[in-house]
């Protein structure tokens, strides 16, 4: 990215943490908490950073410019010490859900690719037309599709943490990412000492993974229609009779195919179930306790939008409520074959075209390295 | 501190003060090597030893988990700390470990009846008191359930390799995961095993008891005799006879198909049926003669002409077995393993 580019967006960041530091809830207990941020066009990591307070968070703003800020969702004894010598504590849980782990039919109809070898930019691609290269960078642009998939992701999740895993609904917060996806976080929860393991077995659980038919009645000898699950039961159970069932009237219909199918049948039928009820997060960031995380309130370099606390995630609209820049007009020099949302407001498709649009919406696609300042 | 009655006192001996116990009864340790009354309680520790090296488990005298009278509970409580006693002296690890395993297996017995005793509810107390005190664990009765928070179940679960115990497994409902009594209990027990022996390594060794010299000759005699075995894991074997043989080694619960793996690749090492069944041992349902046989069965051994080949990797895959690593280098079968290098 060029210097003037640069500057854009350093200025356009600054100004939004200068207006709207508010946002960017202290997070609690900030001295055990690890920091880190990155610079625009650096490739180093600034991390094992402690701060004491909201005020040195505060001036980590305002004297580095950073373009994205980290927290760990871990505490520690020694913050700032290398990470075999932090000493852990506990860590927040934390969930991950991300419209392209999703992978909608629509996706390829919102995802530009640009060439790395001859900056090419074009609908979405597996090589480019211009040069044939195959190393091609995937960019993602508002769907509301996907937002929306994400969200059911979400609800699916939030209702087993309350019902199942017993959290109260005051220590779950959900963060829009700022960019494809939502932060589930929860804490004070009796989960905040469990190492990597026991959080990749409730990762397991969550996403509905490695269960065994006789968990869900299906027996290898002499299986029986009693031990079946109903509807009206809690936990997987229910969720399980919901989908295989449909409705009560087909459930005895149904137990009678399945003991015809017999045990192995079964387990493809779970293996099925799983993917349609099991909660579709990313494993590996909630089994990461040493993890750090984008600081909640802080703007996402990939796109300029914030990652913002959803309190009513049915009518949160990430590109219009998420979105903080202001909107003075700039110049930019903008390839964006797709067309895409922003406050409402409709832009492109742009074809290497000259224009003026509001700073959110070039910063937007700057970040999105689709347009220059010109 | 828990506050045990008599009967308690025989069925957890771990749990009582061993050194108070004694003086209670106006008794100590030297007394034993020569009180030809004491006598009997000696014989009966050598005899506890004996069963638990022999890989079972020993069966007290106590009806029904209650002592009929006095002085049966007294050599109950006797034997064990005699046991510990005897097994300081000859300073074998071996017999600690197979003599903590053998007594939890008891415990767990006994655990397992009292928490499953739906009319007494003091017994149910006593044994929900006994996991909190000890693995810090704390469940409560629910109908004919147990329950626990799903992170205590979590920390005890996470080492057992059996999908079943899987928390997606498992009836979850607010925080809490119910449990049968004898799930509960085998949940805790590795734990209980490294209590019992950690219990006897941090005893202190006491000085030879004039008159207990042969008992405890005898003891590391019947310990040498038992080492060998335990060597067999080496690191020649594929991952997934390693984890076969961990898993057993902890007292888990390995499914028959990876018996009969572990089995039939041994003997196709040219192990022997002898060499092969103390492997067993720790397993929950362990019984010597049915696994003899059924040992000899796969050798070929026992009237059956066909011995049996270890299965191939491929069916170890669909049977959940297979834990492949870079080293099993492509191979078809895990009798392989090792073979194949140029
Ligand atoms: S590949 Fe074969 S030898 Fe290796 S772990 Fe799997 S089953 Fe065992
Ligand atoms: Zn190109
Ligand atoms: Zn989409």
């Amino acid at each position: 990215m060029n210097e003037i580019n640069i500057k854009f967006l350093e200025d356009s960041f600054k100004k939004y943490y200068f207006n709207h530091f508010e946002l960017i809830p202290i997070p609690q207990r900030t001295p055990e908490r690890e920091f880190g941020f990155q610079k625009f066009n650096s490739s180093f990591f600034n991390r094992h950073i402690s701060l004491k307070d909201g005020k040195e968070l505060r001036l980590l703003f305002m004297q580095n410019t950073p373009s994205d800020v980290y927290c760990s969702n871990a505490y520690y004894a020694f913050p700032n010490s290398p990470m075999n010598e932090k000493d852990w504590k506990e860590a927040d849980l934390i969930f991950d859900i991300d419209a392209k782990d999703l992978d909608l039919p629509c996706r390829p109809n919102h995802t530009v690719s640009i060439c790395n070898q001859c900056s090419e930019i074009t609908k979405n691609n597996n090589q480019c037309t211009k040069c044939n290269s195959n190393k091609l960078e995937k960019k993602s642009l508002p769907c509301k599709t996907c937002m929306n998939a994400s969200k059911v992701e979400v609800k699916k999740l939030t209702e087993i943490l309350i019902n199942d895993l017993g959290i109260e609904k005051e220590n779950i917060q959900i963060y829009f990412s700022g960019n494809e996806g939502f932060h589930v976080y929860v804490f004070n929860s009796q989960f905040q000492k469990l190492g990597s393991k026991e959080r990749s077995e409730l990762v397991d659980y969550i996403m509905f993974r490695g269960a065994i038919p006789e968990t869900f009645g299906m027996k290898k000898f002499k299986p029986n229609r009693s031990s079946f699950p109903d509807f009206n039961q809690n936990g997987w159970n229910g969720r399980f009779s919901k989908q295989v069932f449909g409705s009560k009237s087909k459930r005895s219909k149904i137990i009678s195919e399945l003991l015809e199918n017999g045990y192995s049948s079964f387990q493809k039928t779970l293996e099925h179930v799983s993917e349609e009820i099991g909660v579709k997060i990313d494993p590996n960031v909630t089994m990461d306790i040493h993890r750090i995380f984008r600081l909640p309130g802080s703007i996402n370099s990939k796109s300029g939008l914030t990652k913002l606390l959803c309190t009513d995630i049915t009518k949160f609209d990430p590109y219009n409520d998420a979105c903080f820049l202001n909107d003075e007009p700039v110049e930019v020099l903008a390839t964006c074959p797709v067309e895409f949302k922003l406050k409402n407001k409709k832009f492109g498709p742009f074809l290497n075209e000259k224009i003026s649009i509001p700073t959110y919406a070039a910063a937007y696609l700057i970040c999105k390295k689709l347009a220059t300042i010109a | 501190m828990l506050v045990l009655g008599q009967d308690e006192k025989a069925k957890y001996p771990f749990l009582a003060d061993a050194g108070e116990y004694l003086k209670d009864k106006g008794f100590s340790l030297t007394q034993f090597g020569s009180d030809p009354v004491l006598k009997l309680s000696v014989e009966k520790a050598l005899h506890r030893i004996k069963v638990a090296a022999a890989g079972e488990v020993y069966k007290s005298d106590l009806i029904d988990g209650q002592a009929s009278k006095d002085y049966v509970l007294e050599r109950e409580v006797f034997s064990f700390l005699l046991a510990i006693v005897l097994i300081k002296l000859t300073g074998m690890s071996t017999l600690v470990k197979r003599f903590a395993l053998a007594e939890a297996r008891r415990a767990e017995n006994y655990l397992e009846k009292d928490l499953g005793n739906a009319s007494n509810k003091s017994k149910i107390d006593l044994a929900t008191r006994i996991i909190y005190d000890l693995f810090n664990i704390e469940i409560i009765k629910e109908n004919d359930f147990f329950v626990m928070p799903v992170s205590d179940y979590l920390k005890h679960s996470v080492t057992f390799h059996e999908r079943e115990w899987k928390l997606i497994n498992r009836h979850v409902e607010n925080g809490k995961v119910f449990l049968t009594p004898d799930k509960t209990v085998r949940l805790i027990r590795k734990e209980l095993g490294n209590y019992i022996s950690s219990k006897i390594t941090n005893a202190p060794k006491p000085s030879m008891i004039p008159g207990l010299e042969k008992i405890v000759d005898e003891l590391i005699t019947i310990s040498k005799k038992l080492t060998p075995t335990y060597t067999i894991t080496t690191g020649e074997y594929p991952p997934c006879i390693k984890h076969a043989i961990d898993v057993l080694e902890k007292g888990e619960n390995l499914p028959h198909s990876g018996r009969f793996m572990l089995a039939t690749f041994l003997l196709s090492r040219g192990q022997t049926v002898q060499q092969i069944a103390p492997l067993f041992k720790n397993a929950p349902d362990y019984n010597s003669r049915v696994t003899l046989y059924q040992l000899n069965h796969l050798a070929g051994t026992s009237g059956s002409a066909t011995t049996y080949a270890c299965p191939s990797c491929e069916k170890l895959k669909t049977q959940d077995l297979c834990f492949i690593t870079k080293e099993c280098d492509n191979i078809i079968n895990p009798s392989q393993f090792g073979k194949k290098r140029k």
